[in-house]
This record gives structure tokens, C-alpha cells and sequence, in this order.
């Protein structure tokens, strides 16, 4: 398997440079990210706020076991993300790769139960829309909207996040990354622990409002 | 091949770049679509903000031909409604927003660090194609029958009762917006991690500072516009009771939400041009820029506070009094960082060896009517004054006099004095003087009666008006006339100039600053090794009467 | 042609805002003076080809910078605490004054007085007293504009919104919608016609109403049912409303609340929101069946419920 020798862009002077470009892009990145989400939490927050009692009761039809094993799903692929991006510090490959899949394979597993879960809301007639249930108090059907746009957009994410890493263990089959170059994986960890944080902050205003358990 | 330290009288030969490698020597379609080079990049831009500007201008010509009599007898009342919701929409997202950044800011800015281009030259293109893509749907909109909430999408009548093409020109303003994102990103990393050597953070072009300030605004406010605009469109599309009152939305959250980012978008639209200021005011003055670092600071404060004061938008519009004494204060706050700005041009002035071509006169025509449109933003930070001046034809004027005789003023200014370095050629320089003169006076009779009108009481987005107005309002588009006039005419010379303009040597206008040490037009890489930099900008040589012949 | 300068001044308001208004104007063309009166003496002195003296002193910069900073702030610092003023004048509503409510709709003003008087797109009112505006929106956002009395309030649709002046002349002063509001936004304008108290008087009479808003009020409370269950001996445990406006309602979540006009528009459009302590939520929803005028007419026969207890029904 041939060493990594990473390409020097033409636009850099040198590899550390371009992994200070690469490093300080992707936070950029990930604070417009932060707004982005931010927005959606704001209008949250608000109706939250103002309609306290229909927020409660619709956050109770939320599945609190789906939501609490995405959590520990999500948290999981991150300890595995941080694992592959050691191990590509430390050129250890075979590792790398495992690490990479296992982190798939658990992003994959939070799409299929979020899945499960959308498939259940539908079937409880919580989606908004003409056949809305829960009608007694004015805003849960606000609720399900923020539910599904903020989870929406957060899957949307996963997704990427999933497209991300594959991309990085294809990279891995064919090259040696090592404590000279390992950029991609180290870029593609900041963003799959960006999409693991924002869940920690949909739990438990989706999930955990007035749960008593 | 080391330091910059030329002395800026001398005729120096480049010592950068050969004439034969320009950026400008491939012709093909594919050289231009799937260029990564900064410079073509900018040059993209450019004729796209051109484009969509002549379409706005369009609109506002329409609408003050409809304005020339009180009655409503030219257009009907909804297209009027769809002309300046058009008029707005393109100008703010399409000319103005990217204008300077995406043009000069593309161009320039690498060369001026040293740099051989931006940081991540493919997003580069990306941002252009999301603009183009943008641009798109917009214009699909408006081809379908154009939308007519104004540009502000008040709800609820964009959310619920308009019966005009929302969606789709969210859309497009949606995606033009990820388009602005990447280009405010790419700026900060390329000013953070490639300047050359020895350029530190205070010895940076006070340009950089100015582009480096609305990046960060571009940055941290465009994504809430993004969610702005999809809730909105998403309330419209199924309803679902977040701005709606008749189901316990709130309306006054969605004006929260939007000027939280259009408030800094000002900013945005504003910060470039005074970075320009500050290049053409040294340089044609062949001084040392006065009180530097404050000015550089008064860019970043400018970008702070700009955040802080959004709710100066809805002093009538329903939040509380404790709000409206908060928004008004900050709203005061930050007029200081802006005059610290015009002082310190002044000064720059003062002991200067001035010399009055297009570039300077723009500028000089800036640092006024920025003044004097900002002098009216202390009467709009006034809570009392503005329950009057309000939804009126003053306010109409005051971001005119910012954006227009500011903004594009500002673009005017740089893209005269970087048109040599773009195209290789010089602009006709008193046909340049004479348009700026006929902009200058256009605009004033423009949009000075529009304050009168505003203190008067006539509302804004009137189609139809009382009669006493007329009179203000046929001084308005008489300028307005003119001030097409003095648009057209450097579409023309620009043009010429290209076949028939004087060769522009390295550095016509014997300017600091790294990117005239490039050959004019440069070549694809800027620079075939980093520059060291051993010196500050501006560093004009002092000035005795006896060097003004070489100065 | 018509060449107008100044605006009338028909307000107490007017007064002060004005005041404000040209002190700014001064202050801006003394500023744009010792800003451009410099400039263009440096402009003429120092160009390129006249040869004076352009040797430069050191200049104590920071003390120069620091200087035309705190100036202006101290001068932005006086106009922010003055306009302030004013402002929280205009904004504390006098707590007497003559009521008028007011519905904007696309593209109208529909005006009602106490005494049932109705107007549409234009108000009477008396010079020299207090005369205090109820706003509401029958759809979208519009804005009350009396650029006479210079004021201004933005009309939203599910809140109401008030707005006061005191007329110091009498004349007709334009009304405009200032808030862009659809297609014939700039049809939506009027007319205030002051008058004199007595041609005021005379002016109410003669519109001959018929019933006040309280009256129309109550026909309506009777209509919809509403006394069915709030009223008189009924099944349904539904609380009381005499003497109850601008009385404290605790509500079922612990918080209490001031049964204000905003309560009673809620109370009847959602009345999930906002459930009185100790009864049932079984109230439905007017939503849809009532319009803006309308829950003016059922709050002001509201209002006029003391603490006695109203006649039998027939």
C-alpha cells in the first residue's frame, strides 16, 4: 500500500498550511451550521414558551425509547469516529477502516430507527396535516412540525455525514493515511461530532419535556 | 526575489508574471465554466450582478414613471407591487450582496496578501454556480408572474394571502444565500492562513480588514435567513400555524427572525465599499491612511453591533418600549464606529498631494453621501422621530443614500481603480469624471426630495399618491433619469475600453500594495514566488513640494 | 403644482416630535459643515499641482481618535435620552380618553365610537381631549398613520395595539395604511376630521347608530349563544363575566392573568389557551365566526357589565 503523499495544493505554500486552511474551513463550516440549526431552535424555543402545555403533552407521543437509543447509537458512533481518527493519526489502516464502518454502521442504524419512528408517527396520525390527532390543545401540531423539520433536517445531515465517511473509507482502502497527512478523516470526525451535538440538543427538548419517569 | 520595498514613482519592469501567461489568455467556454482562478471567478460575477442589476433598474424605472402623477395610470396595482418586491429582491441578493465581495473581493484579494489564490478555489466556483442557480429560480419566478410581498416577505400576507410566486423566489434566494455563505468562508480562511510572509494583521490593506468583516457577517447571519425563508415557505406550502395568527402563530416572530439577519446585511452592503474608500483615498492623496488601526477595529465594531440592533425595524411593529430604548441605544452606538471612519478619511486628506481621477471622485462622492445618509440614521434611531419617518419615503431615501450613493458608489470607486489590473486597459479618464459627476448629481435629485416626501407623510410602496406629492416625486425621477444616465455610461466606456483603452502599464496608478507588483492583466498564478513583505500599507513616501512631479 | 414643506402640525405629539425632528436637522448640517467644510478646503489646498507646505507635524493620534469618539457619543447619548422621552410619552396610553376602535382590513379602516357610531376611512373626533385607539387586523399586518398627529402603530392581525393623540386644532388631516399590505395597499387612506366638542356632539347624533357598541354587543352575546352558559341558570359551570374586566383571573396552570381586552379576544377565538381555574375546558372556539368588529362590539358589552347582575333574559 503506497505511503500517502498528500497533494500540496497549488494555492498553498505548504502541507501546513493546507491543513491550517482545512482545519480553520471546516469550523467555519460547522458555526454556520450552528446559526443554521439555531434559527430552528429559535422558533422552538419561543412556541415553546408561549404554548407550554400543548408542547408537554405532544413531546409524550414522542417514542422516548426510539429517541433514547438514537442517543446512545449517536454517542456510540462518535466514540468510533474518534477511535478512526487516532487510528489514522497513528497509520494503523486495518483499524481505521473498521473504525470508519463500525461509525457507518451505527449511522445507519439511527436513520433505520428514526425511520421506525416516522413510520409509527404516521401510523398514530401525528404527522400534521388533514389527519392531525392530537387537536385538543391549539399548538401540538406546531410541535410535530418543529419535530419533523428539526429531526428532518438533522437526518439530512446523518446522511451526509454517512456519504462523508464512506468516501473517507474508500480513501482508506487506497492510500496510507498517517501522522503526516490525515486531514479528510480528521475534517470528516469535526463534522460527524457536530451532527452527534445537535441531537444531544434535540433529546431532550423533543424527547424529555416534562417526563416524569 | 524579496521585499516590495519600490519606491512608487519608479518605473519598475514586473518582476512577477509574463505578459504571454496572463489569466485572460484561454478563450474557451470550459475556461471560463470550470475555472478555478480566482480572477475569472470575480470576472463571473461580475457579468452576472450586471445583469440582474439591469433588470432591477428596469423595475425602478417603471415605477418612477408610474410615480411622475398622483393617480395609478401606468401599471396596475399588483404589477407595481411585483416591481418593487422585484426591484428589492434582486438588487439586495443579486447586485448589492455579492457586488464588491464576489467582484473585487474574488479579484483582488488574494493578490493583495500575496497569495496565488483563495483558500479553497473549487468552493470558489461552487459559490458562483449556487448564485447562477439562484438566480434561476428567481428569475423563474418572476417569468411565471413575479411575486409582490416586497422584498421584506412580511407575514402574514407572504405566508397566507399573497397570490404571487413565494416559493420559488424563496427558493432562489435561499440557495444564492449557501452561495454567500462559501464566499464569506473562503475569505476568512484565506485571510487567516495565506497571507505572505511578514504580512502580518496590521500591516494588511485596510480593504482586507473591511472584506474580512462583512465575511464574518456573511458567515454567522446568512443561515438564519436561510431558515427565515423556509419557514415562511413552509407555512405558505402546508400551513402549519408558526406565523398564522388565526391558529396562534405570531407574525411579529417572523420580522424577529428576518431582521435579525438583514439587519447585518446592511452591513454587509456597506463595509466593502468603505474598504475601497480607504485603498483610493491613500493612494490619491499619496499619504499614509490616518489613525490606522482605528479604522481597522471600527470595521470589526461596525460588524458587532451591527448584530445588536435589528430591532430598530419594528419600533411601531410591536414589541415592548424596553426593546425599542434598547435597540434604539445600540442603534446609536454604532453611528460611532462609522464617523470614526469619515474623520479619519478626512484627515487622511489633510498635507496630501490629491489628485481628482475617477477612482477619487467616486470615493470622495461616497464619504458624502454615506455621511449624509447616515446623519438621517440618527433621526431613525430616534424612537419618537421614527413612529413618524417610519414605513416612509425618509426611510426609502436613508438606505438609498447608503446603499446607493454608498454601496455603489463604492463598487464604482474600485472598479474603476482596479479596471487596469482586471483588463489590461485604462478606462477614458475624463469620460470616467464625467460620469461620476452626472451620477453624483442624479443621484442627489433622486433621492433628496424622497426625504421631504418621507417628513411630508407619504408611505412607502404607494402605487397611487395624493396630489400635494407630486411635486417631489417629479424631481425624483427626474433624477432618476439622469442617474441612468450616468449608469450606462461606464457600461459603454468599460466596454470600449477593452478594444481601445491605453495599455495599462503594471501600476498605473503608482499604488502600494501587493497587487500592483503583478503585471496588468496578472498572470494565472499572481505570483510566481510569495512575496516577503518587509513594510505596513500606504507607506507613500513623505512630501515635500519638490517630489510632486514624480508623486 | 403644489409645493409643500412642512407637515401640518395638528398634535401635542406633533409638538414635540417636531422639535426633535429639526434639532436633528440643524445638527446634521453642522456636522456635514465641519465635516465637508475641511474636506474641501483640503481638497482645494492640497491638490496635486499647488505647492504649499506638506510637511507633516506628529500628531498625537490616539488623543485626536479618542476625541471624535466620545464627542459624538455624548451627543448621540443626549438624543437617545431625549427622543427616549418623548417616545415613553407617546407610548404610556393616558388612562382617560375618548374610545375608538379601529379594524383594518384589505383595504379599509372601519372606525367604531362608543356610541355606535360607524365610519369607514374616515374619524371624527373632538379637538383638545384625549382620544385613544383600539387597533385590530381583520387579515394581514397594516398601519394606522396620522402623519398630522405623527403617529404611527403598526396594526397586527391577533393582537390589539393602541395608539393615543390630542388634537390641538381642528381641520382634516390625512390617514394613511403605512404598512404594505397587498394590492390596493395605497387605496387604503382617509380622513380625521377635528371639530369642535359641540359640532362633535352634533356629529355623533346625528349619525343616528342606533345601538351603541355595547348594545350590538350584547344582541350578539345573546345570538351565539355565549349567555347560554356564562349567563343566568345554566347546566354548563362556565365562569362569570360580570364586573370581571380588568379584574385578575387565576388560570389552571398557577399563573394569573388580567382579564384585559386581549384576554377576552382570546378567550373567545382559543379558548384551549388560557383555562380559568377550577372549570373544565369545554368552551369552543369562535374562530372563523366573528369579525374583528364584532369581538369589539361582545368586549365592549363586556366591559359594560358592573357587578350587577343583568336582566333576566327574555
Amino acid at each position: 500500500m503506497p505511503e500517502v503523499r498528500p497533494a500540496l495544493a497549488e494555492q498553498f505554500d505548504s502541507l501546513e498550511q493546507q491543513h491550517e486552511a482545512a482545519t480553520l474551513g471546516i469550523w467555519t463550516f460547522l458555526a454556520t451550521e450552528v446559526l443554521f440549526f439555531g434559527g430552528l431552535f429559535t422558533a422552538y424555543v419561543v412556541y415553546r414558551f408561549l404554548y407550554p402545555q400543548a408542547f408537554a403533552e405532544a413531546s409524550h407521543h414522542t417514542n422516548l425509547l426510539y429517541g433514547t437509543v438514537n442517543t446512545a447509537v449517536l454517542l456510540t458512533s462518535s466514540l468510533t469516529m474518534a477511535l478512526a481518527v487516532q487510528a489514522a493519526q497513528e497509520g494503523r489502516n486495518r483499524a481505521l477502516v473498521r473504525c470508519l464502518a463500525a461509525t457507518i454502521v451505527l449511522g445507519i442504524g439511527f436513520l433505520l430507527v428514526k425511520g421506525l419512528e416516522y413510520r409509527e408517527h404516521f401510523a398514530h396520525h401525528l404527522v400534521p396535516g388533514a389527519q392531525f390527532a392530537l387537536t385538543a390543545k391549539p399548538k401540538t401540531e406546531l410541535f410535530f412540525w418543529l419535530y419533523f423539520t428539526m429531526t428532518g433536517l438533522h437526518g439530512i445531515h446523518v446522511l451526509a455525514g454517512i456519504g462523508v465517511l464512506s468516501v473517507l473509507a474508500f480513501m482508506s482502502s487506497r492510500l496510507n493515511f498517517s501522522s503526516e497527512y490525515y486531514t479528510p478523516v480528521e475534517m470528516g470526525g469535526l463534522y460527524w461530532h457536530f451532527v452527534d451535538i445537535v441531537w444531544v440538543f434535540l433529546y431532550p427538548l423533543l424527547y424529555l419535556i416534562n417526563r416524569h419517569l | 526575489m524579496n521585499a516590495t520595498e519600490t519606491a512608487p514613482c519608479a518605473d519598475v519592469a514586473p518582476e512577477y508574471g509574463h505578459e504571454s501567461e496572463n489569466y485572460l489568455h484561454q478563450h474557451t467556454i470550459k475556461s471560463w465554466l470550470l475555472t478555478t482562478d480566482h480572477k475569472r471567478i470575480g470576472i463571473l460575477y461580475l457579468l452576472s450582478i450586471i445583469f440582474f442589476f439591469a433588470i432591477a433598474a428596469f423595475a425602478a424605472a417603471i415605477m418612477r414613471l408610474e410615480l411622475l402623477t398622483p393617480a395609478g395610470d401606468l401599471v396596475h396595482s399588483d404589477t407595481y407591487n411585483k416591481l418593487f418586491t422585484i426591484h428589492g429582491v434582486l438588487m439586495v441578493w443579486f447586485f448589492l450582496i455579492p457586488s464588491i465581495p464576489a467582484v473585487l473581493g474574488n479579484f483582488v484579494i488574494p493578490m493583495m496578501i500575496g497569495a496565488r489564490d483563495v483558500a479553497f478555489p473549487k468552493l470558489n466556483l461552487l459559490s458562483w454556480y449556487l448564485f447562477m442557480m439562484g438566480g434561476a429560480c428567481a428569475l423563474y419566478s418572476i417569468l411565471v408572474g413575479g411575486v409582490d410581498t416586497g422584498w421584506t416577505f412580511y407575514t402574514p400576507y407572504s405566508s397566507t394571502y399573497s397570490n404571487s410566486h413565494v416559493v420559488s423566489m424563496a427558493a432562489g434566494i435561499f440557495i444564492a444565500g449557501f452561495g454567500s455563505i462559501l464566499t464569506g468562508l473562503n475569505f476568512i480562511v484565506t485571510v487567516h492562513t495565506m497571507r505572505a510572509p511578514g504580512l502580518t494583521w496590521f500591516r494588511l490593506p485596510l480593504f482586507i480588514w473591511s472584506l474580512y468583516a462583512t465575511s464574518l457577517i456573511l458567515v454567522l447571519a446568512t443561515p438564519i435567513l436561510a431558515i427565515t425563508l423556509g419557514l415562511m415557505a413552509v407555512e405558505r406550502l402546508w400551513g402549519i400555524g408558526i406565523f398564522n395568527p388565526h391558529v396562534g402563530g405570531d407574525p411579529v416572530l417572523f420580522q424577529h427572525l428576518f431582521w435579525f439577519y438583514s439587519h447585518p446585511a446592511v452591513y454587509i452592503m456597506i463595509l466593502p465599499g468603505m474598504g475601497v474608500v480607504s485603498e483610493v483615498i491613500t493612494c490619491f492623496s499619496r499619504k499614509q491612511m490616518f489613525g490606522y488601526a482605528y479604522v481597522a477595529f471600527a470595521s470589526l465594531a461596525i460588524a458587532f453591533i451591527g448584530f445588536l440592533v435589528w430591532g430598530h425595524h419594528m419600533f411601531v411593529a410591536g414589541q415592548s418600549v424596553y426593546a425599542g430604548l434598547f435597540f434604539s441605544l445600540l442603534s446609536f452606538l454604532v453611528a460611532i464606529p462609522s464617523g470614526i471612519k469619515v474623520f479619519n478619511w478626512t484627515a487622511t486628506l489633510y498635507k496630501g498631494s490629491i489628485s481628482f481621477e475617477t477612482p477619487m471622485l467616486y470615493s470622495l462622492a461616497f464619504i458624502g453621501l454615506f455621511s449624509l445618509g447616515g446623519l438621517t440614521g440618527l433621526f431613525l434611531a430616534t424612537l419618537s422621530v421614527d413612529v413618524h419617518l417610519t414605513d416612509t419615503y425618509f426611510i426609502v431615501a436613508h438606505f438609498h443614500y447608503i446603499m446607493v450613493g454608498g454601496m455603489v458608489t463604492g463598487f464604482m470607486a474600485g472598479l474603476h481603480y482596479w479596471w487596469p489590473k482586471i483588463s489590461g486597459r485604462m478606462y477614458p479618464e475624463k469620460a470616467g469624471q464625467l460620469a461620476a459627476l452626472v451620477t453624483f448629481i442624479g443621484f442627489n435629485l433622486t433621492f433628496f426630495p424622497q426625504f421631504v416626501l418621507g417628513y411630508l407623510g407619504m408611505p412607502r410602496r404607494y402605487h397611487a399618491y395624493p396630489p400635494e406629492f407630486q411635486i417631489y416625486n417629479v424631481l425624483s425621477t427626474a433624477g432618476a433619469s439622469v442617474l441612468g444616465v450616468g449608469y450606462l455610461l461606464p457600461v459603454i466606456y468599460l466596454i470600449w475600453s477593452l478594444k481601445h483603452g491605453k495599455i495599462a502599464e503594471r501600476n498605473p496608478w503608482k499604488a502600494t500594495g501587493l497587487e500592483w507588483k503583478t503585471s496588468s492583466p496578472p498572470p494565472v498564478h499572481n505570483f510566481e514566488e510569495t512575496p516577503v513583505v518587509g513594510e505596513g500599507p500606504y507607506n507613500y513616501p513623505r512630501l515635500d513640494h519638490e517630489d510632486l512631479e514624480h508623486a | 403644482m403644489k409645493f409643500p414643506i412642512l407637515p401640518e402640525q395638528a398634535s401635542t405629539t406633533a409638538v414635540q416630535v417636531d422639535y426633535l425632528f429639526w434639532f436633528l436637522t440643524g445638527l446634521s448640517a453642522l456636522l456635514m459643515l465641519i465635516i465637508f467644510g475641511p474636506m474641501i478646503y483640503f481638497l482645494f489646498k492640497y491638490r496635486r499641482l499647488n505647492l504649499v507646505d506638506r510637511h507633516l507635524p506628529d500628531f498625537p493620534t490616539h488623543r485626536i481618535e479618542i476625541t471624535w469618539s466620545v464627542i459624538p457619543l455624548f451627543i448621540v447619548l443626549g438624543i437617545f435620552v431625549w427622543g427616549s422621552s418623548v417616545f415613553y410619552s407617546m407610548a404610556r396610553v393616558p388612562s382617560q380618553g375618548l374610545e375608538i376602535n379601529v379594524v383594518g382590513k384589505q383595504w379599509m379602516w372601519h372606525i367604531q365610537h362608543a356610541e355606535g357610531n360607524r365610519e369607514i376611512n374616515e374619524l371624527h373626533v373632538p379637538v383638545g381631549q384625549t382620544v385613544k385607539l383600539t387597533l385590530a387586523s381583520e387579515d394581514v399586518i397594516h398601519s394606522f398613520y396620522l402623519p398630522a398627529f405623527r403617529i404611527k402603530q403598526d396594526v397586527v392581525p391577533g393582537r390589539y395595539r393602541t395608539e393615543w393623540f390630542q388634537a390641538t386644532k381642528t381641520g382634516t388631516f390625512p390617514l394613511y395604511c403605512a404598512e404594505y399590505c397587498g394590492t390596493f395597499h395605497s387605496g387604503m387612506i382617509g380622513r380625521v376630521f377635528v371639530m369642535s366638542p359641540t359640532a362633535y356632539e352634533q356629529w355623533l347624533e346625528r349619525g343616528q347608530p342606533g345601538d351603541s357598541l355595547a348594545q350590538s354587543g350584547e344582541r350578539l352575546f345573546r345570538e351565539l349563544g355565549c349567555s347560554g352558559c356564562h349567563m343566568g341558570n345554566s347546566t354548563i359551570r362556565a365562569p362569570r363575566l360580570e364586573g370581571l374586566f380588568g379584574k385578575p383571573v387565576p388560570l389552571q396552570n398557577g399563573t394569573i392573568v388580567r382579564a384585559d381586552e386581549k384576554y377576552i379576544r382570546d378567550s373567545i377565538l382559543l379558548p384551549q389557551l388560557q383555562i380559568t381555574a377550577g372549570y373544565e375546558p369545554l368552551m369552543p372556539t369562535f374562530q372563523g365566526r366573528l369579525s374583528e368588529d364584532q369581538l369589539f362590539q361582545i368586549i365592549a358589552y363586556i366591559k359594560s357589565l358592573g357587578a350587577k347582575t343583568p336582566q333576566p333574559l327574555p
